[in-house]
């Protein structure tokens, strides 16, 4: 089946000028709060990781449309539903219909605290030697992979230069198929906005990812480019 | 869960929609025991009253009164700032870029809303909208100026897109005026869009 995110904006045109709102503005409706916390909940039983909830809100077909936290529970319930944890019909009665599914834990209020500030970090030991160094040139891998990926459609294909080296990490791609797969070292580009903008380009910006090794190759110095 | 009432111009009343999908999710997920609903009381409560951009105006109040702490920042801002009683999830690897006269820093997520909740909090609705993630990457001085802010020519711009699990925090430039002021007077000057790159911050004259 064809994998299609919708999520991957950088550089879209078309969609008018930014709406700022104040500091304190945290919730736009009642249901925001419970639907943060459903899923933040949800999330905490190990049914999942991030990065299978990040393709499941990425690829829901009304991406353009939903709002966040209407996009959240779209993605929740599909999560839900393809683990046998919650189905459709449960959900449209309000009540449950079948026995539980067993999930890997429950959150209980005890632990909220020690849960938020633990949190998931990503990085692991060294599998392997860092392939490259602060300063190397490097070319983003061109093709569109057939999953969840977290390089940039702006960003592929381009010229950049490592300017840092964050350490071995839960390599996304994977992770969202639910592979195991050994950690990559990931490093942070930065770009020429000539590089990835063309005559666009605004003067004197650069732009910044995170990429893992396996979106990066060798490429020779600028000044040698064909 | 919410037993707010929409009413109809006729008069009737009814509960809105989404309201009732949420408690019907909530109820369901109970019965099931996936949840506990006092967890959720106690996730709303840590976001709404514990986690928010104060956090990181202490942080940034704090480099700017102690040269050592915003070393430190630098260096390695993960540990920095859970100095600071902040860490955990969706900042458990952190990252502090400082704006100076010759760089401005913006942060963004093209590719969802990753954002420093342990010191910025929820992301407010723009930053997760598309047209903040369409334009930040291309055309950044636009941004700023949806936000009222007019750089001079000479200061370049560098956007730090979140496309991995490392999380952003900007430090601005400490404001005019600011000498003498203790760190809670100065933390009273850091705004959230100061420290996302799309404002600065407040002088104290204001």
């Amino acid at each position: 089946m064809t994998y299609r995110t919708h999520a991957d904006l950088g550089g879209q045109p078309g969609h008018g000028p930014v709406q700022p709102e104040p500091e304190g503005a945290l919730w736009h409706a009642a249901w925001e709060p419970h639907a943060l916390a459903l899923t933040l909940a949800m999330g905490a039983t190990g049914s999942w990781n991030i990065d299978q909830s990040r393709a499941a809100r990425e690829t829901q077909p009304d991406y353009a449309r939903l709002d966040y936290y209407r996009l959240w529970l779209a993605a929740l319930q599909q999560l839900m539903a393809e683990r046998g944890l919650v189905g459709a019909d449960e959900l449209a009665a309000g009540h449950a219909l079948r026995p539980p599914a067993p999930v890997p834990r429950v959150l209980a209020a005890a632990d909220v605290a020690a849960a938020l500030a633990k949190g998931s970090p990503t990085e692991r030991s060294a599998t392997t030697a860092a392939r490259f160094a602060v300063g190397d040139r490097v070319r983003t891998r061109h093709d569109i992979p057939p999953h969840h990926t977290r390089l940039p459609g702006y960003a592929r294909g381009r010229r950049g230069v490592v300017e840092r080296v964050h350490g071995p990490h839960v390599f996304a791609d994977a992770n969202a198929q639910g592979l195991a797969a050994p950690p990559q070292w990931l490093y942070g580009v930065a770009f020429d906005s000539a590089e990835l903008w063309g005559d666009q380009a605004q003067s004197g910006l650069t732009v910044a990812i995170d990429a893992w090794e396996s979106y990066l190759d060798t490429d020779a110095p600028l000044g040698e480019a064909a | 869960m919410s037993h707010d009432h929409v009413h109809d111009d006729d008069g009737h009343s009814h509960l809105d929609e989404m309201d009732l999908r949420v408690r019907a999710l909530e109820t369901v997920l109970t019965e099931k025991g996936y949840i506990d609903p006092a967890a959720l009381a106690r996730l709303i409560d840590t976001y709404q009253t514990q986690i928010g951009p104060r956090n990181g105006a202490r942080v940034v109040a704090r480099a700017w009164a102690d040269p050592a702490y915003a070393d430190w920042l630098q260096r390695d801002a993960s540990a920095a700032i859970a100095a600071l009683g902040y860490s955990g999830r969706q900042g458990e690897h952190m990252v502090a870029v400082f704006n100076t006269p010759e760089r401005h820093n913006l942060v963004v997520c093209t590719l969802c809303s990753c954002y420093p909740w342990p010191v910025l909090g929820l992301p407010p609705t723009w930053y997760k909208s598309a047209p903040y993630r369409a334009r930040a990457v291309k055309d950044p001085r636009g941004v700023l100026a949806d936000f009222g802010i007019t750089l001079p020519d000479t200061t370049t711009v560098r956007v730090w897109d979140s496309t991995a699990e490392v999380r952003y925090l900007v430090i601005p430039q400490r404001p005019a005026g600011s000498a003498g002021l203790d760190e809670a007077a100065l933390a009273d000057l850091v705004t959230r869009d100061s420290m996302i790159g799309t404002g600065l911050p407040k002088s104290p004259a204001a």
